[in-house]
């Protein structure tokens, strides 16, 4: 790996191209000062974008089979990014980056994406931070989106040196100001060329025209109704300027607590069922203002707990389910032990516990999907500001439950609705601000974790490849999008309209994330779009009606249909479960910690997965052990040596590509020959097929070059002891005397 | 890939095959209407039992018991539930509970199988009713115990193909351009005199006599000599196989042997040394000394250099997979599926062998010197990486007929144990000479062919058909334990082989994704990170983890070859009809774009 500080000086017997030293011992390097000035490599800068220090002759490695190599060059920091600007102009040109992002370039890192920053000193790695001495020889940063960049500062001046460190120190480290993000020196300085047609027809949810859209299309319109009563933020800066509620809900309830303790709407099953999730009341001590909350809640629960609702049941989130901390510390032990840790990479300790992370959110969104689906119970989430867990486990069962949130622009749309109107603290979970660690919690990612699982366990049900996953991931981390740089829409409106510092005509337009060509040519565009996915075919109008419904049927798997439907006498007992639930005093709280799915649960998977996948219905993830797998494409694209060499899944789906092009061709030829031989050819082109000559590496479209020989690699560590087996290890395999000695 | 299954419950995928096979071939159902049965295969019993199935609890059954397969029907009208088991793939028959067991169910059979999974059956109670079952099926899966034949010599199938002409050993070292200035085929061994455990026909250096080979043979362990498994066409190194030097305590020598290695190493006109990969950790490989074995030292043989490849013995491997079986049957461990697995070293064993194996073809394709390859007796994991080495090398291979060959060649032919590591017919389950070397081979095959999924012509149903009949002793190719054994059986001539079944209906086992690349050397990435427990065999029982079938990815390339099969013969039909009526303008009153069927994806 990239990690080790001493360079191995063996293998580097390729002939050097002029600017590419072999590194062997750092003496042996000659520096060709000619060079270096002839070839300067214009930077390229974001309109507001501002260059803050730089410095030159910086040598950045490169890892090359079992051999380093350095590159000269610049290395610049701007208020936007860190860029490595190679010296060698070929660099840039020969590597025919085909899925290249035009916002951040291969050796570009935005200072939101840096994670940790290392120096070396006298061969010591050290975490830089704060005010230094003494300043490293070596420079080595970790990304977010898990890249790691070495830099050797030793030829480099010495003033340089203090200048680029300090600046790169200080801006991706020190506690910022929002009004300081790149974001609104961007959005002002290309004010005028917002593009605002290309959103894909994402649903923004920042109309009330927009829930009502989405209530339509769920046929939830009947039960809840889109509500404004937030509108300017009035009640709750938490809650979006609309959202939806039961039918009957009194509008002064929603003030009542701010916002505290509704039900709020998420979306409804064509059975009836709903998702509905509640921020938990505060919690009080005072008697007094506990029974108030009672009746408070007793009133709601008497809105929502009869006729035309479905029966509730209430998952606690804060209990009986995962704990922020507990993602924080997996995300951290995998990203030390799997990534960074250099020779540990032979262990699955962390792996392990990441698996069971997203089984275990997998299993409760089974769980959930189980109860609306088979037995047409609605589902109130809670937990303590609907902001989190809520937000995963809502936008997960969704995305099992609902077809559309697996096409692109559903799936847009619904993280729009759950995550950023849902008022995800993406600002602070991902620490945008470097203001508190603690608060960073990868849970979008741990969403995004899930739903990849879903994508490899069943990838004709999805429109969007692993890869928009992989890029999606990665512009939590670009400032120039408005989508993941708030706590909530009230932050994002208060700083860029009509009170924001830039007193302008008109307020500040951001882009968003989903204007997917501000990041790629429409060619890396196809690459986001899965080949195997196909529409639901559309009948015909006269038809719908009836085989809709037929349709719907068989949606809707098991027939555990609630066998005795429990009567409503029950109820009282239940609400007072509720109640309690709610007001904090958790007595039952490890009832069911259990891994194992429950019973209804259990039957309603099994069955579900007795048949055939309906990739246009319902669709569950498979839980085995076995069956839950690491995101490869994300988590293992910067390490060459994880990579197979023309092989792994690209090697399949180049050839489904290149056999559906041909099939097109053949079908235009047809075409051709029936009509004028001039057809038009529309043919968009694909990467795939370009490159189809060259052989493709596993971790397509990433590091698309990063290893060009063949040479095998071999796992360095060794072999560990058996122990209980030790005896049988040292038999020989045949106890036969060979002979006399 | 796709494994071909589409019976609700598992049952045994590959007899599905058979049964479909053989009745549209016309071959006899049975005269009792409801047990299929191949040519040759009697009914001996049938009984009322009740089959206690780990998925779906007690099942009630009709149990048909012939000479090669136990085979269940379910009595319930609402399962459809068939078991087809061969008698091969028993390894123990214990009976559970006594006739005064209360509870239910409690008093039964209980077997145990060598393809991950046990069988349970309960009996009533009243009348010994299980003796009959127990003896019969102790009988008829243990026949050698009871002096009875195999069934693969009672077997009277027919094939199209003959599967025992797949591999013709002067055929094959010709393709690899043998003999050539340097290597001779020798038939010292054509009585199986100078090493009982070797082919008849072996290559070895031309410029050594066959009088220096004997000499040889006295200073390696079962006088299995060094000989040639496989030469670079180009650079002309070679990976050669033997098994172990007799050096012993007293650290001997044996000019001969020397010598021999030195005329090894000079055969490729390197000056380089020879490389010398001894599979086993060196403290086994010293251990070794003790019973007279032990590897080439540094004095001795100066122009070779010795790495130790820390592969595990026979017996490790055996409880490796053992623990797998633990986690996996009948209940997948759930909450700690990965460090349960880690504990079971099963994909560490593997990742070695793997590395192993790459280090041997990175030698020999890099031209850097040859290699030879060796562990105690040189027929288990030698065989393993000499095999694998091969296949990373050779895209021959890679096919379905070369697979054929490599495995005739480097396992069948050179004394792989099958009977003993297998234990055909024969009732010592508990036998230490058992043990998945084979088996740890093909999964070998299956990671790589998961890496590189177009570089194989075989599909994973080939390599589980293959297993399957490793112990379903149907076919002869897998019986006894070397080729000397198999001669005096006249096992061509008195079984038939796997092949004739894998090749008289070649399609099912081929990969729709191959593409032939022809010299192209196959580096897997034999990382934790690439490695994964092959779950479609080894949990291929549990209705649970059920793949979907075939893959999407397969399934629609499959779509696509036929749409694109159909549209050639469209456009060959258009252009006949263009020429035929050359003159009149083309008046199809129909678009073609509306009767054609439209490809559902975006372009």
């Amino acid at each position: 790996m990239l990690g080790k500080a001493g360079v191995g000086g063996g293998g580097g017997t390729k002939a050097p191209k002029p600017s590419f030293v072999s590194y062997v011992r750092p003496e042996e390097i000659h520096t060709n000062e000619k060079e270096v000035t002839e070839k300067e490599v214009a930077l390229h800068l974001l309109p507001g974008e501002q260059l803050l220090c730089e410095a030159n002759t910086v040598l950045k490695y490169v890892q090359e089979d079992s051999c380093q190599r350095g590159v000269y060059g610049r290395l610049v920091c701007t208020d936007f990014k860190i860029a490595f600007l190679s010296d060698d102009e070929s660099t840039l040109d020969n590597d025919e980056t085909q899925f290249k992002n035009k916002v951040v370039g291969e050796n570009d890192i935005t200072l939101h994406c840096v994670d940790q920053i290392y120096g070396v000193f006298d061969e010591k790695k050290k975490t830089l931070f704060g005010q230094l001495k003494k300043y490293p020889e070596k420079l080595i940063i970790h990304c977010k989106d898990l890249r790691v960049f070495h830099f050797c500062l030793r030829y480099t001046k010495e003033e340089e040196v203090k200048r680029i460190v300090s600046g790169i120190i200080h801006h991706t480290q020190a506690p910022k100001l929002l009004k300081r993000l790149f974001l609104f020196s961007y959005a002002t300085a290309a004010q005028n060329n917002a593009a605002t047609e290309s959103r894909n027809h994402t649903v923004m949810f920042d109309t009330p025209e927009d829930w009502c859209w989405e209530l339509e299309r769920t046929k939830g319109s009947m039960k809840y109704k889109a509500v404004s009563v937030n509108e300017d933020y009035k009640i709750s800066d938490r809650l979006p300027a609309y959202f939806v509620v039961p039918t009957p809900l009194p509008e002064e309830d929603v003030q009542r607590f701010q916002g505290h303790g509704i039900p709020i709407w998420c979306w409804s099953y064509h059975n009836g069922s709903a998702l509905l999730k509640m921020s938990a009341l505060p919690k009080e001590q005072d008697d007094g203002v506990l029974q108030i909350q009672k009746n408070f809640l007793d009133g709601i629960y008497k809105i929502i707990h009869r006729p035309p609702y479905e029966i509730v049941k209430t998952e606690d989130l804060s209990c009986n389910f995962l704990s922020l901390q507990e993602i924080q510390s997996a995300y951290c032990k995998f990203k030390q032990l799997f990534l960074i840790g250099e020779k540990n990479a032979e262990t699955n300790a962390p792996v392990s516990c990441l698996s069971s992370l997203f089984r275990r959110c997998l299993k409760k969104a089974i769980e959930i999907t189980a109860c609306m689906d088979a037995q047409n119970m609605n589902i109130l989430l809670l937990e303590e500001n609907a902001s989190d867990l809520c937000c995963l486990l809502s936008s997960l069962v969704q995305v099992m439950m609902d077809p559309h949130c697996r096409t692109r622009t559903g799936f847009q749309s619904l993280i729009q609705k759950e995550w950023v109107m849902g008022g995800h603290c993406f600002l602070d979970r991902c620490n945008h601000l470097r203001q508190s660690d603690k608060e960073e919690v990868p849970v979008f990612l741990l969403f995004l974790d899930c739903v990849w699982q879903l994508v490899q366990q069943h990838p004709p049900a999805f429109e969007f490849t692993e890869t928009y996953l992989t890029v999606l991931s990665d512009s939590l981390y670009i400032p120039i999008f408005s989508t993941f740089f708030f706590n909530s829409p009230h932050q994002k409106d208060t700083n860029m309209g009509k009170e924001s510092l830039y007193i302008q005509s008109k307020p500040l337009t951001l882009l968003t994330v989903w204007d997917w060509s501000v990041q790629f040519e429409p060619k890396a565009q196809t690459l986001l779009r899965n080949p195997l996915y196909v529409e639901k075919p559309k009948l015909d109008k006269g038809q719908r009606k009836g085989t809709r419904l037929k349709h719907q049927r068989q949606l809707s798997l098991p027939l555990t249909q609630s066998k005795s439907s429990p009567k409503r006498g029950f109820f009282r007992e239940e609400t007072d479960h509720l109640i309690k639930n709610l007001l904090g005093k958790r007595i039952s709280k490890l009832i069911n910690s259990s891994d194992e799915l429950q019973d209804n649960s259990r039957e309603f998977y099994d069955n579900w997965h007795s048949k055939p996948a309906d990739y246009h219905g319902l669709l569950l993830p498979h839980i085995e052990g076995p069956e839950i797998k690491v995101w490869a494409q994300r988590y293992l694209r910067w390490i060459p040596e994880a990579q197979i060499l023309g092989g792994g899944r690209v090697a399949t789906m180049s050839k489904l590509l290149e056999m559906m092009e041909e099939v097109q061709n053949l079908q235009e030829k047809i075409n051709e020959r029936h009509h004028s031989p001039e057809a038009a050819r529309a043919e968009a082109p694909y990467l795939l097929r370009n490159s189809a000559s060259a052989r493709l590496s596993s971790l397509f479209p990433f590091a698309l070059l990063q290893r060009h020989s063949s040479k095998p690699v071999l796992p360095t560590s060794g072999w560990k002891a058996l122990g209980d087996e030790d005896d049988l290890a040292k038999r020989e395999d045949e106890f036969v005397d060979l002979g006399d000695v | 890939m796709a494994s071909a299954s589409t019976s609700k419950y598992n049952s045994h995928s590959l007899e599905n095959d058979s049964i479909k096979r053989m009745s549209q071939d016309g071959i006899n159902q049975g005269l009792s209407e409801s047990v299929p049965r191949l040519p040759g295969e009697i009914l001996i019993t049938d009984k009322e039992v009740i089959y206690i199935c780990p998925f779906s609890g007690p099942i009630k059954g009709r149990v048909y018991i012939t000479n090669y397969r136990l085979y269940l029907r379910s009595l319930e009208t609402d399962s459809a539930l068939i078991l087809d088991v061969p008698l091969g793939v028993i390894s123990r028959i214990e009976k559970m509970g006594g006739a005064t067991s209360r509870g239910e169910n409690s008093y039964g059979l209980d077997i145990t199988c060598k393809d991950m999974r046990n069988l349970r059956f309960a009996l009533k109670q009243e009348g010994h009713s299980r003796r009959d079952m127990f003896e019969t099926l102790t009988r008829c899966a243990f026949p050698l115990a009871h002096s009875l034949p195999l069934f693969a010599f009672v077997n009277e199938e027919k094939f199209n193909v003959d599967g025992w002409t797949v591999y013709n050993p002067v055929e094959e070292y010709r393709r690899q351009g043998l003999p050539n200035h340097h290597w001779r085929i020798t038939f010292i061994n054509k009585c199986y005199e100078l090493c009982d455990t070797y082919p008849a026909l072996l290559v070895v250096p031309y410029r050594t006599s066959d009088d220096d080979l004997r000499r040889v043979a006295t200073f390696r362990s079962r006088n299995r000599i060094p000989v040639l498994s496989w030469i670079h066409p180009e650079n002309k190194t070679v990976i050669v196989r033997c098994s172990q030097p007799l050096v012993g305590m007293s650290g001997k020598r044996n000019k001969d042997d020397e010598k021999y290695l030195d005329v090894i190493r000079e055969t490729n006109r390197q000056i380089s040394k020879l490389t010398i990969y001894d599979a086993r950790p060196s403290v086994n490989a010293v251990a070794n000394k003790a019973t007279g074995g032990g590897y080439e030292s540094d004095d001795a043989y100066h122009n070779a250099e010795l790495s130790f490849l820390d592969i595990h013995n026979i017996h490790v491997m055996r409880e490796s997979l053992k623990k797998v079986k633990d986690i996996v049957y009948p209940n997948i461990e759930e909450s700690h599926w990965l460090s349960s697995l880690e504990s079971t070293h099963w994909l560490e064993h593997i990742k070695l062998v793997l590395t192993g194996a790459i280090q041997v073809a990175d030698k020999v394709s890099s031209g850097k010197s040859s290699v030879l390859v060796h562990c105690s007796d040189g027929w288990d994991r030698t065989a393993q990486l000499t095999s694998l080495a091969m296949l990373m090398l050779d895209s021959f291979y890679r096919s379905i007929e070369g697979f054929e060959i490599l495995v005739q060649k480097e396992w069948i032919s050179f004394g792989h144990k099958f009977a003993s590591r297998i234990g055909h017919g024969d009732k010592n389950h508990a036998d230490a000479d058992r043990s998945p070397i084979f088996l740890q081979f093909i999964d070998c095959v299956w990671q790589m062919s998961k890496q590189f999924p177009t570089a194989f012509e075989f599909n994973e149903h080939f390599l589980i058909t293959i297993l399957d009949h490793l112990y379903s002793c149907r076919f002869g190719t897998f019986l006894f334990n070397c080729e000397s054994a198999r001669e005096r059986q006249k096992v061509t001539e008195r079984t038939v082989s796997v092949w004739s079944l894998i090749n008289s209906n070649k399609e099912k086992f081929k990969n729709p994704f191959y593409t032939k690349e022809i010299n192209r050397v196959l580096y897997p990435v034999a990382s934790m990170r690439h490695l994964e427990l092959w779950v479609n065999y080894y949990i291929r029982w549990n209705p649970r983890i059920k793949q979907q079938q075939p893959n999407p990815v397969e399934q629609r390339y499959m779509e696509l070859l036929a749409l694109r099969d159909d549209y050639i013969k469209r456009l060959e039909e258009l252009q006949l009809a263009n020429s035929a009526k050359l003159s009149d303008p083309p008046t199809s009153p129909s678009s073609p774009s509306q009767m054609m069927p439209h490809v559902q994806t975006h372009f």
